[in-house]
């Protein structure tokens, strides 16, 4: 709050008086919106550090003693050696293929644009808006004749499908944003087309590739109907299905799940205050970009 | 050119039988080299990808579209019935019915809560200068919650026991310390609340990137015409933002129709089916009532609403937005 009100004091510099007073009530509502927001999270890491009996007793304020073995108790009761591996492992493995797959393909439409390319784009924009309740039901039933349920490849491949349109989109625009004069440089070199891409165009992408991986990691991590309809062995579960789980045999131990939810939201919070910028551009774009 | 020069001096030397086939081959080395550089490899660094889309999202829609007309378990053959589940959906099923209703009610509150509360604070938001940033981020951290996360923070917070409403009710403000989630009454506004706690700071910053793309010079412009804030933001900013926002507004009422996770997670649909929407009822039927047929059903009638929100955007996009 602190930093806020600095901030607030800061804003008022060297504005004319009238308008200053208006802005103080620009301020005064969105501490308001600001609170909303973040007094939950606050409430949440407060419950998480305090034992049953003190939220009993006290529910939302602040913790009068710091019992930090609520963190050891979740992970150990809610299993989280198992599901954080298991969500690690999905966020990577998702990651990588659709920054593989959508990269390759994002190079070849904005760098050849073969004939077919508008084709493409019109089926990846067409396929963006197919709900899910229209395919789920069909692939569901044809995962399991493939023997894919319950396996990590299985998520995966869905994963990385149903992130394709955004990934595609960003990237490519990425792309077609940049000149192709060093590339063309380097073909006159004598580059061939292997070496361009992973000599030229990666080293100047990569933002754009970090600002995709930011954003379908996040997805991935906190996907919860997928894996919820695909997994049901609970050595399977990643995160969100097996914290949903948790919450609900331990419901009144709201120290305990406070403390898994924290775990669980901690690396995204950690990640979201050091790559912001990328996460917001990202996150706004991709909805946009088609 | 020299092509040309070429031809004719092969025409001379060779035999006319021997001089027909080289110029075929030399022609189509040469389109053979132009078709693998500029077609076949471009081709083959897109295919795995739109493979995998096919194999994960087009080919499962489409035989979606041939299950809805079977009648299907899930298991062994599915027995085609025409449109008898559309007729069942449309004339038998109650519980469809009045989960229509609920989505309808949810679209209702997303068309409008979220969308005031982020015009709101993207529009003060915009005119700070030092600390914008700040407020930014902090309105956007709880989009980045997994929904399990959210759903397990407010169901705490909506206790009533423990919850706001209790604390409220010691300080001798009572009347809110209900079972918000519990109450049929209640239940699905509840949730509602919850799913736009977590989305509107979306909407915001993306108003907010909006609004910052706006001339400042029409600002100025409206202040000189002696515009206020409303008037300013009513003939400056709103404009401005017009085609963000109805783009928006298309989205959230294709999602309100496809909502899921927070119900499922807070009231799987209950209490009594109070909560019931669309998505619950596929998921009930697909997954647990071995009604995949039905459920098939559901999902294309599903995608029908959805459908109709592009077609109603598409036509009013052609007819300049001028609502």
């Amino acid at each position: 709050m602190s930093i806020l009100s600095r901030a607030v004091g800061r804003a008022f510099e060297g504005e004319p008086r009238e308008r200053q007073r208006l802005l103080l009530v620009n301020h005064i509502i969105l501490l308001l919106l600001v609170a909303f927001a973040l007094m939950p999270l606050l409430v949440l890491a407060f419950n998480a550090v305090k034992s049953n009996a003190e939220i009993g007793l006290n529910p939302l304020g602040f913790p009068q003693s710091f019992h930090l073995e609520n963190f050891a108790n979740a992970w150990e009761q809610g299993e989280f050696a198992t599901t954080a591996a298991n969500s690690a492992f999905l966020v990577v493995a998702t990651v990588g293929l659709e920054l593989l797959l959508a990269g390759m393909a994002a190079y070849a439409l904005a760098r050849r644009k073969p004939p077919g390319s508008d084709g493409f784009m019109f089926y990846m924009v067409v396929a963006s808006t197919i709900p899910i309740w229209l395919y789920i039901v069909p692939l569901f039933f044809m995962w399991r004749t493939l023997g894919l349920l319950n396996s990590r490849l299985g998520m995966v491949l869905i994963y990385t499908a149903m992130n394709a349109p955004l990934a595609i989109f960003l990237l490519r625009s990425y792309m077609i944003s940049l000149s192709s004069e060093i590339e063309d440089a380097a073909r006159v070199d004598g580059a061939n087309e292997w070496q361009v891409l992973t000599r030229i165009v990666l080293p100047l992408t990569w933002p754009g590739f970090l600002t995709v991986g930011l954003v379908v990691g996040l997805a991935v991590w906190g996907e919860f109907q997928i894996a919820l309809i695909f997994t049901s062995d609970p050595k399977m579960f990643p995160v969100t299905t097996s914290f949903f789980k948790f919450t609900d045999r331990f419901s009144r131990d709201w120290s305990l799940t406070s403390a898994g939810a924290v775990l669980m939201i901690f690396p995204v919070l950690l990640l979201f205050l050091a790559l912001q910028r990328r996460f917001i551009e990202g996150l706004t774009q991709g909805g946009l970009k088609a | 050119m020299s092509r040309e020069v070429a031809k004719s001096q092969s025409e001379i030397i060779r035999p006319p039988t021997e001089q027909a086939d080289t110029r075929r081959l030399r022609i189509s080395a040469r389109t053979r080299y132009r078709l693998i550089h500029n077609v076949t490899i471009p081709w083959l660094f897109i295919l795995p990808l739109l493979l995998l889309h096919v194999f994960v999202v087009a080919i499962p829609a489409l035989t979606g579209v041939y299950y809805a007309l079977t009648e299907w378990s899930g298991i062994g053959e599915a027995t085609f019935i025409g449109l008898e589940n559309f007729r069942r959906i449309i004339f038998e099923d109650m519980a469809f019915r009045r989960a229509l209703g609920n989505n309808i009610i949810w679209l209702a509150f997303f068309l409008t809560v979220p969308f005031v509360l982020a015009l709101l604070a993207s529009s003060l938001l915009a005119r700070v200068k030092r600390g914008g940033l700040i407020y930014r981020t902090a309105l956007f951290i709880p989009y980045l919650l997994p929904s399990v996360v959210t759903a397990t923070i407010w169901r705490n917070l909506l206790s009533p026991r423990m919850g706001i409403g209790a604390q409220l009710a010691n300080l001798a403000i009572p009347g809110l310390d209900i079972a918000f989630l519990g109450r049929s009454d209640t239940a699905l506004l509840a949730i509602a609340f919850v799913d736009n706690w977590h989305f509107w700071g979306f909407l915001m910053v993306l108003f907010l990137t909006a609004m910052q793309s706006i001339p400042m010079e029409l600002y100025d412009a409206a202040r000189i015409d002696g515009a206020n804030r409303w008037q300013e933001f009513r003939h400056v900013t709103l404009p401005g933002i017009r085609p963000v926002v109805l783009f928006m507004l298309m989205l959230t009422a294709i999602w309100s129709f496809l909502v899921f996770e927070y119900i499922w997670i807070l009231t799987q649909g209950g209490p009594a089916g109070a909560s019931e929407v669309l998505g619950t009822q596929v998921f009930k039927n697909a997954f647990n009532r071995f009604e995949a047929g039905y459920g098939a059903a559901q999902g294309v009638t599903i995608s029908m609403f959805a459908g109709l929100i592009v077609l109603v955007f598409i036509i009013l996009r052609r007819r300049g937005w001028e609502i």
